[in-house]
């Protein structure tokens, strides 16, 4: 099948409306550089963190732009279209625990961030503990975890693309060829823009995916009926699949999943905030209070997230074809297929825009979190300690660069699986982080030691049990019209699951694995102290986790131009 | 970035003990009442066709920003900020 070379099955009305859209961002994303401008550009303090000047609508636009992501859009419905509740709708209490929690540490962190000039999470634990080990260990992990969630935005804008008819082609990079033009663009004008273009897309961004959500709920409720939509799916999840003789899914939590949902959902929260991407964009707000107000308000998008996850129900209710280009179904195919069935070709297209604008805002501030990181935490650290604010800038601009074009790599040369395996592990790789750097927020008794200690054990510990899930690597195909399951071997990386140990409750691997880092950091720091190691000066002092920007000083020391900028803000 | 930090800005008042226990009360509740799975997973009473287990959910999407938004409330107040 070549579609695009043969140019017959894309359709140009959908590909219109994306490719219409697409350039209103990329105008967009150009101009963002001239948007709320600060005196230089040529500091991180401007390039990545936007100035540290975003009101309260900007950065719920920009958090909101940032954590409810293009993968989260495919993936959440995905996973309910293909397995129920626990691996999808999860999400839902998991996006709304995340806030509470968040309220609580994240305002001293952002005050202290402020007061000493932090951008990263890693460069508090230098500051906090003087410890350049624990600072690397903290920044490579982020790194490390955030890769891997760029590669899935990639793989969210290949479902829309196949959905059109693009991609089919046997030749890969024609068939790529619609991703990495998206990406080029992309990375040009985070390069010159930095968090400003984000921040400044997401608003059309957010504004589309609401348009299309309140849509498609309209046409579920009148043309499918909820109790007909939830029969359907539930008669799915129950029925017992020939490969597995299990039940393909979970409708409804039960004894033997109360503790996958709510470790998954509990787990998911305390990652969410330790990503770098999420780190970026709440330093980047003006003040605490905005930071307050953000997670006061951010839960709205729950509602969102939940509305498109039930979409996967949807899917089941119509029985939208998932059988990709290749020929295998793929329940990634499940939200934009649905759309491209029951919706005319020019919403289809709106639909897909959203999908794809929502990729790029998140694969920009993840890019630019992961270049912070780099800059700051391995190349002024180890490489060049005398780097200016301009060098820094530099670099990070060209580090963002690298990050994006290694993510598209990724998802071109290897399987889709992949970047989804890495994923997985990147969610319990970077919940091990969170002892060194909530913990710290609040006691200097961890020893630097042990917290490196604890997070090498989690971090062992979850990559291994990640990859000892073992499930037979089955792939279904259409024989004469029919669904036929062949199933090739096995794979690794499963399940987020795995039993506690000594146990067979499943759990979320993360939760496991946060619990022992947490244990060995506690034991190992009694052992440290016992034996008066040394602990290292701490660069904060107790009034740096309260410091507050009052917002009329702000005001008065920011430009005219940006104090207007900010409408409707308090 | 590090010389030219602002070392006047006042600090946020601290916080009495009864702010801070309302407050974190008012950010518990929504944490506990998602952590009790078997509270919730039930198919019955169904709203608008949605079971039980999934507009429970949902009502908590809503109510989870009231808790919050509380909590912000009574720490402005204490300090005697505007929210």
């Amino acid at each position: 099948m070549s579609a695009l070379a043969s140019g017959t099955d894309v359709n140009g009305v959908e590909l219109g409306v994306v490719i219409f859209f697409f350039a209103v961002v990329t105008v967009g994303g150009f101009w963002a550089a001239r948007w709320r401008r600060g005196t230089t550009v040529h500091s991180l303090d401007e390039w990545g963190l936007g100035g540290r000047g975003f009101g309260t609508v900007i950065t719920w636009f920009l958090l909101g732009g940032d954590l409810y992501t293009a993968y989260t859009f495919v993936a959440v419905p995905a996973a309910m279209y293909a397995t129920g509740a626990v691996s999808g709708f999860f999400a839902v209490p998991y996006t709304i625990v995340a806030y509470p929690i968040i309220f609580i540490f994240m305002p001293r962190l952002w005050s202290v961030a402020h007061r000493k000039g932090y951008v990263t999470p890693a460069d508090f634990v230098r500051g906090r503990y003087d410890s350049r080990g624990l600072a690397l260990a903290v920044a490579v992990t982020g790194i490390l975890a955030t890769m891997p969630y760029i590669a899935l935005q990639l793989v969210g804008i290949q479902a829309i693309l196949e959905t059109m008819g693009l991609g089919g082609s046997s030749n890969t990079f024609v068939k790529d060829l619609p991703l990495i033009i998206a990406f080029a663009v992309l990375a040009a004008y985070t390069y010159s823009s930095g968090l400003r273009a984000p921040a400044l897309i997401a608003f059309v961004k957010d504004t589309l995916i609401y348009i299309v959500i309140v849509v498609a709920i309209i046409y579920v409720a009148t043309k499918i009926g909820f109790t007909d939509m939830f029969a359907a799916a539930k008669t799915k999840m129950t029925t017992v699949s020939p490969t597995t003789k299990l039940p393909t899914g979970t409708f409804i939590t039960s004894d033997t999943t109360y503790w996958a949902f709510g470790t998954l959902a509990f787990g998911s929260a305390l990652a969410l905030f330790m990503y770098p991407h999420s780190m970026t964009a709440v330093l980047s707000g003006r003040s605490r209070k905005v930071i307050r107000r953000n997670a006061a308000i951010l839960p709205l998008y729950s509602l969102m997230l939940a509305l498109l996850a039930l979409l996967g129900y949807a899917a089941i209710a119509k029985n939208t074809n998932v059988f990709g280009l290749d020929g295998y179904a793929n329940p990634q195919l499940a939200v934009p297929r649905l759309f491209d069935q029951v919706f005319p070709d020019w919403f289809a297209g709106v639909c897909f825009a959203a999908i794809g604008i929502g990729a790029l805002v998140p694969a920009a501030i993840m890019s630019i979190a992961a270049a912070n990181l780099f800059t700051r935490n391995v190349y002024r650290e180890f490489i060049k300690r005398d780097a200016s604010p301009k060098h820094e800038t530099r670099v990070a601009k060209i580090v963002s660069l690298v990050v994006k074009f290694g993510a598209l790599l990724f998802v071109i040369a290897l399987d889709r699986q992949n970047a989804i395996n890495f994923q997985l592990l990147g969610g319990v790789w970077i919940l091990q982080t969170i002892v060194a750097v909530v913990a710290g927020l609040y006691t200097r008794w961890f020893h630097r030691w042990a917290l490196l200690l604890g997070w090498a054990v989690g971090m062992v510990y979850g990559t291994v049990v990640a990859y000892q899930q073992e499930v037979p690597n089955a792939k279904v195909n259409l024989v004469n019209g029919a669904p036929n399951t062949v199933v090739d071997g096995t794979r690794h990386f499963g399940s987020p699951l795995a039993n506690f140990p000594f146990t067979d409750q499943k759990v979320y691997i993360a939760a496991t694995a946060l619990l022992l880092n947490l244990i060995v950091a506690v034991v190992a720091t009694l052992v440290l102290r016992a034996v008066k190691a040394p602990a290292g000066t701490d660069d904060t002092q107790p009034g740096d986790y309260y410091s507050d920007a009052p917002d009329a000083k702000v005001l008065a020391s920011s430009e005219p131009a940006a104090a207007g900028a900010e409408v409707g803000a308090r | 970035m590090y010389d030219d930090e602002p070392q006047d800005e006042p600090a946020a008042r601290p916080l009495s003990a009864g702010t801070k226990l309302i407050a974190g009360v008012l950010l518990a509740i929504p944490l506990i009442a998602l952590a009790l799975v078997p509270t919730y997973s039930y198919e019955t009473p169904k709203l608008w066709g949605f079971p039980f287990f999934y507009w429970y959910l949902l009502l908590w999407v809503l109510l989870t920003p009231a808790f919050t938004w509380g909590a912000h409330l009574v720490i402005t107040r204490a300090r005697g900020e505007r929210p």
